[in-house]
């Protein structure tokens, strides 16, 4: 009897979390399917070719090429702005700091903290940045805010990649004669190139999608971005003026935009893991 | 040639120790900067007495935050229960059932989830939850609704914390030491009661610190709960009223916030607000899950 209940018990538990894996399994591909299904026929070569024209919000000819050029100028922008801040962090942590540091633990649940902070805050602390500095909803505004938004993101999986450089690269390092700074920027960068390209597309991927975090700091406008200091489209945004207006026509184009930027995203983060795996097995272990 | 390159160790440590200060400082100078903003506002009415007043009124100048905090909790607690119990399950089938194969392919699966824009997976929800609620699940309960309604923005922020919760449980399960569950593996427990007596209860902190992330991230989620909450100030009274959560006011009044004596500050504050809350359980989680890790290793 006493066997067979934990039979019982074990058979239960076991089906309800194969359920369970199965439910979220589904709704991936329910989420994928609807944005697929709803987007593509929307999609045309007007959509990604053509600035919006009079009349688009009503219905009306054009398309969202301001958005997506808008999207992926304040993207790059920000990204490199936060590589450029972000690398030299993530060397000092585990270059200069060794793994048992407790500083580097410190800097490191800071950071962690820093990632979970909701992208509005980010949008509003933008803002307020923007108001010091004298600068109006602009490509820069913009780009400062997503930059502060993926820093953390950036340090953390730069970190994480080159804690994984083996200790034996730094001893022979060092045994050359070669000094820390020498160490992180010719061998321990050359040797973490893959994983830090990686995390520079995960980065991306992430600044690409974030809407609230631009709202107050880029602004919006029809226009193609032509400078730093002029607002700009982005594509989250698009897809959600689109959808809050009232013509159906319209909501297919927002439709057709979700599934563009989905597909920009779902490409980058491709290219990003298969980089990991390519390049994985090159190094030295 | 070698104090040249002394220099520029010293140099370069120099600056690489600044550029980290700089970064770690970014969290207290958000603090200070939406605090300074907020400022004017804070000193001329009562922090407490606005967190508790229903009354928002921008252009009478009453700010009262209650309907928007309770809101964003209704929100938030509908997508914790949704979303806990099934992460939770999921994370322990990958951790203790599935092959190593099963495991690692459906890991970047998961991360897929998380690497969904909020504005998509706000998209999804208008096209497929909000009719869903509307013509389905509301009807069965004898109420009606628009659809745009706590209920749908809980389904929605739920499928968007399983995967922050689902990658840090994972973590934290495979951190158990392998021997304990060979331990009692050999003593004669099946499978399922190691996970219940041995695994669940070594990971119970971590599990903790994973759900608490998983709410701080449901807490400011902005522009997917935007999209289907309904947004009316009201204090909600059941899972079928619409909400109007803190993040979504901020979005939606930026535009005339210059324009209204205070209202900046007032907005200002609400992101401050938010900003303190996700700030204090992000911190707790991350204690104790790095306390864990210390421990473990």
């Amino acid at each position: 009897m006493r066997w067979s209940w934990r039979k019982v018990e074990e058979t239960f538990f076991r089906c309800l979390m194969m359920a369970a894996v199965v439910l979220v399994m589904l709704i991936l591909l329910w989420i994928l399917l609807t944005i697929l299904v709803r987007g593509v026929p929307a999609l045309d070569w007007e959509m990604v070719s053509r600035t919006p024209r009079g009349g688009f919000y009503l219905g009306k000819s054009g398309g969202i090429l301001n958005a997506i050029l808008g999207s992926l100028f304040l993207t790059l922008g920000a990204t490199l702005a936060a590589f450029v801040a972000g690398l030299p962090v993530a060397l000092y942590l585990t270059c200069f700091r060794g793994d048992s540091s407790r500083t580097a633990a410190f800097i490191r649940t800071v950071l962690d903290v820093l990632w979970g902070i909701p992208s509005i805050v980010y949008g509003a602390f933008g803002f307020v940045l923007m108001i010091w500095l004298g600068l109006r909803a602009s490509l820069l505004g913009g780009m400062l805010a997503v930059a502060l938004l993926i820093l953390p993101i950036m340090i953390r999986g730069m970190d994480e990649v080159i804690r994984l450089v083996p200790r034996e690269l730094y001893d022979s390092a060092y045994a050359l004669g070669a000094t820390k700074m020498e160490t992180a920027f010719r061998v321990v960068i050359r040797q973490a190139a893959p994983g830090i390209l990686s995390t520079v597309l995960i980065a991306l991927g992430r600044g690409m999608g974030d809407a609230a975090s631009v709202l107050f700091t880029a602004g919006y406008t029809d226009a193609l971005p032509s400078s730093l200091l002029e607002p700009v489209a982005t594509l989250p945004l698009a897809i959600f003026f689109q959808l809050g207006t009232p013509f159906p026509e319209v909501q297919e184009r927002a439709y057709a935009s979700a599934l563009l930027l989905t597909i920009l995203i779902l490409v980058i983060s491709g290219v990003a893991r298969w980089l990991i795996r390519r390049y994985a097995r090159q190094v030295v272990r | 040639m070698l104090r040249w390159r002394q220099w520029q160790e010293r140099i370069g440590r120099h600056l690489l120790q600044g550029i980290t200060l700089g970064c770690v400082l970014l969290a207290g100078l958000m603090i200070l900067g939406l605090l300074l903003k907020s400022w004017p506002l804070l000193q001329e009415q009562n922090l407490w007495s606005m967190l508790v007043s229903r009354d928002w009124r921008p252009h009478r100048g009453e700010f009262g935050y209650f309907p928007f905090l309770a809101g964003t909790l209704w929100v938030t607690g509908g997508a914790m229960l949704l979303a806990v119990p099934l992460a939770l399950l999921t994370a322990t089938y990958l951790s203790e059932y599935a092959s190593h194969r099963v495991c690692t392919l459906f890991k970047p699966l998961i991360d897929l989830l998380a690497g969904i824009p909020s504005v998509v997976y706000g998209v999804w929800g208008v096209l497929t939850i909000v009719p869903l609620v509307k013509n389905e699940v509301a009807p069965w309960f004898g109420r009606f609704t628009s659809g745009y309604c706590i209920l749908s923005a809980s389904l929605v922020l739920a499928v968007m914390t399983l995967p922050v919760i689902i990658h840090v449980s994972l973590e934290v399960m495979q951190a158990v030491p392998r021997e304990l569950r060979e331990s009692a593996l050999s003593l004669g427990a099946t499978r399922w009661q190691t996970v219940k007596k041995v695994v669940l209860r070594k990971a119970l902190p971590g599990l903790l610190a994973a759900n608490v992330l998983g709410f701080a991230r449901a807490f400011g989620e902005t522009m997917a709960v935007i999209m289907v909450a309904g947004n009316v100030a009201r204090v909600p009274g059941s899972i079928f009223d619409p909400a109007y959560p803190l993040p979504a006011l901020i979005a939606n009044n930026y535009g005339e916030m210059m324009s209204v004596p205070r209202y900046d500050a007032a907005l200002m504050l609400a992101a401050l607000l938010l900003l303190g809350v996700v700030l204090g359980f992000s911190v707790l989680s991350r204690l104790v899950l790095q306390r864990l890790q210390r421990r473990w290793r």
